[in-house]
């Protein structure tokens, strides 16, 4: 190893701010000043935030720079690297960075899913067995399948993507069914608005991913896998094509992995933008290379899949946590989170809040630790509004249900809903009446039209709620969208219809005094929604 | 131009498992024609993949990400969906369409620019956030975007 690392966070995000410019710069200072030998420069993942700028750390000193211009990269260079002493105009400012965070993250060991993101080279295969990757398919091979389905099971992993089914389970049904072939699939479509945490697991570490995906191929007995990958993901597409490849390579992939005679081939296929097309069976129809449209169910995927198949559909989060839950054992894993819902979750902190990006916490953090512990509060110190968790088809709540915790039994418990766990802080500038029309705007047009409570219910919502944000709301039309919620749920064929009343009868109970204060009124009272004069209302004057 | 088209479905072949290559083998061919999928094209991929030129045609118009219309040299994609809505994403769709002269799913008359929406592209941690072809913008603000097209304008002389 040399002397001085330094890790550059490069990810999807922080390209845009510049990291692959300001690698490539520091490489060519260190290359000209012929110190190639001393220094090591190295791209990492995701270190979970974006202050407006790349953060940049140099170990072993453990110091973490925040670098907005070549310029700041030039100073670091000279004065850490070169002098030996801290640039300390770039220091990262710990009230608005979570540098606390992560050393407490590090020294408490809650990184379970996200372990090596940020911490080693995504596209290199050996740091990443170097950190015991693929340790646990090593020893998955060497147990029975039963007897890694009963770890999992017993370990009370349950899926990351939203539903929060019991994946033991799901495995053990899959295993149970005789057929010739079985598939593995990975849920990689990510489109509820606000997630962004697959894209930074693929991202900051692809192999985790293969190893869990191997895992399950052995437990259920399936030979082959596919990745489902968003079609708007070009970067983590090309790490994840890469890093099949590498494991292809080193054997962990391939016929008969590590002289067990079990063997698995892994593909990447992609989406080409609709969200149904997360839904699981949509997913699998897609990949048939038909129009994203769910299937009617039972039966379930793991009695009858990807081309009429027993087939297991899991999604990012949920695999990168198998191999960790075989090295370390279930109690391990157990020893993390609620009685119901073990483990850690990875969150995206997005919206007005100060330190948006992802995190990991354990099962059960509430809200309000999320938004100003590790979120740091509101932005431009303004006041928190509401929060909607869980994403589009989450849940809105106000400052009052702060203090709840979440995991899968808080929607049950206290109506709100942990989904795919996207944080989403609103301040107090927006209004309710136009958040709730933007959410059913997006619900409408994603609605794949194949049942009539979602397509027209959707329409109906959208049609109401611009009635309303344009000062021409009616007494009856909060009971109408009560009710269109209502049957959406109740009626519709699949998660997507049925998920329509989860964000709309939140944010009207939640707020109704605010959709109330829209109608019969002159003006918004928040002053967003632009109300016009009908005629009608001119000539009734 | 057939031999091409061609070229690609035989390279989507080798990676194929039965039925599962359509929709990547449209993106590859989408990809090959700038940014949408001709007539001549699908049923070239229709006779070829043996898949029914209704299906073909199906899937094309399923899929956001697809366009059987040529579209503009710059596509530009704004993501419409909360994260990015209550950061000012509403001021960047204005001064988008009042900087192009035109509504979602139009494309301007010079042929330059198609404007569309998309949903949440998981850049939130720099949103609000657009897109041009395959290349993403992040913390845009309506002088931004406005600077961007001018750039772009000026790039396409
Ligand atoms: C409309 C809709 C969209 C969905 N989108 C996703 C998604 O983007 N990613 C995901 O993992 N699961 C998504 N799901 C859930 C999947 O159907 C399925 O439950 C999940 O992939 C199972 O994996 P898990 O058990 O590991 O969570 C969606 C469900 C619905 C109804
Ligand atoms: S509920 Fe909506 S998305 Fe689901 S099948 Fe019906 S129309 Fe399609």
């Amino acid at each position: 190893m040399k002397p001085i690392t330094v890790l550059v966070s490069v990810d999807s995000n922080s390209v845009l701010l510049g990291a692959r410019h300001f690698l490539n710069y520091l490489r060519d200072l260190v290359y000209d000043h012929n110190l190639g030998d001393v220094v090591e420069i190295l791209e990492t993942g995701s270190m979970g935030v974006y202050p407006e700028g790349v953060i940049v750390s140099i170990l072993p000193d453990n110091v973490f720079y925040l670098v907005k211009t070549e310029e700041d990269v030039r100073t670091i260079f000279e004065e850490h690297i070169l002098k030996g002493r801290r640039a300390s105009r770039l220091l990262l400012d710990e009230g608005k960075v979570k540098s606390s965070v992560e050393i407490e993250r590090l020294t408490q060991e809650t990184r379970v899913v996200l372990k090596n993101v940020g911490e080693i080279d995504p596209t290199d295969i050996e740091e990443y067995i170097a950190r015991d990757g693929y340790f646990a398919l090593a020893k998955a091979l060497q147990m029975r399948p039963e007897e890694v389905i009963e770890e999992v099971k017993k370990s009370g992993l349950r899926g990351r993507g939203g539903a929060g089914f019991p994946t033991g389970l799901k495995w053990e049904f899959t295993a149970k069914a005789k057929s010739d072939q079985k598939y593995v699939l990975c849920n990689a479509d990510e489109g509820e608005p606000g997630t962004f945490k697959d894209r930074l697991i693929m991202e900051g570490d692809p192999h985790s991913l293969i190893e869990g995906m191997v895992i399950a191929g052995y437990a259920v007995g399936a030979t082959k896998g596919y990745i489902y990958i968003r079609g708007e993901y070009y970067g983590s597409i090309e790490i994840l094509k890469k890093a099949i490849e590498q494991a292809y390579e080193y054997g962990f992939l391939g016929e008969n992995i590590l002289g067990s005679g079990f063997s698995f081939d892994l593909k990447v296929r992609l989406g080409a933008g609709a969200y149904v097309a997360g839904e699981e069976t949509a997913l699998i129809e897609s990949i048939e290379g038909k129009p994203a449209k769910p299937r009617l169910k039972p039966p379930y995927p793991p009695t009858y899949g990807l081309f009429g198949k027993p087939t297991v559909v899991n999604n990012v989060e949920t695999f990168v946590n198998v191999p960790r839950i075989i090295l370390n054992g279930a109690d391990w894993f157990r020893s993390f989170g609620t009685p119901s819902s073990p483990g850690t979750k990875v969150f995206s902190l997005v919206g007005n809040v100060v330190r948006k990006g992802i995190v990991e916490v354990p099962m059960g953090t509430t809200v309000r630790d999320l938004v100003f512990r590790f979120g740091g509060g509101v932005e431009k110190g303004r006041q928190l509004k509401m929060v909607q968790t869980g994403g589009s088809a989450g849940t809105f709540i106000g400052p009052d249900k702060l203090d709840v915790p979440l995991d899968f039994d808080s929607y049950g418990k206290y109506g709100v809903s942990i989904g795919s766990g996207v944080i989403l802080v609103i301040d107090d500038i927006h209004c309710a009446v136009d958040l709730a029309l933007t959410v059913m705007q997006f619900f409408e047009h994603e609605s794949c039209g194949k049942c009539t409570p979602c397509r027209e219910g959707t329409r109906m919502a959208v049609d109401i709620l611009t009635r309303i944000s344009r000062g021409q709301g009616r007494e009856e039309d909060l009971e109408l969208l009560r009710e269109i919620a209502k049957n959406a749920g109740e009626a519709s064929f699949c998660g997507m219809g049925q998920s329509v009343p989860v964000p709309l009868l939140s944010i009207l109970d939640n707020f109704e005094e605010e959709f109330r204060a829209h109608i019969g009124a002159e003006r918004c009272p928040v002053g967003v929604c632009e109300f016009v004069r009908t005629s009608k209302k001119l000539k009734v004057k | 131009m057939r031999e091409a088209i061609l070229e690609v479905i035989e390279k989507a072949r080798k990676t194929a498992e039965e039925r599962d290559i359509l929709i990547n083998t449209l993106h590859e061919i989408q990809r090959m024609f700038g940014n949408f999928v001709p007539p001549e094209a699908i049923e070239v991929i229709s006779e070829e993949l043996k898949v029914p030129l209704s299906r073909v045609y199906e899937v094309l118009t399923f899929y956001t990400m697809f366009s059987t219309k040529k579209r503009g040299k710059y596509v530009v994609r704004v993501c419409e969906s909360l994260p990015c809505h209550v950061e000012g994403g509403r001021e960047i769709v204005r001064a988008l369409k009042e900087e192009l002269g035109i509504d979602f799913g139009q494309t301007t008359p010079d042929g330059l620019f198609t404007l569309e929406t998309t949903s949440c592209l998981g850049l939130c941690g720099v949103a609000p956030v657009i897109m041009v072809n395959d290349e993403y913008f992040g913390n845009v603000t309506p002088e931004k975007v406005r600077e961007l097209v001018k750039k772009m304008r000026g790039d396409a002389r």
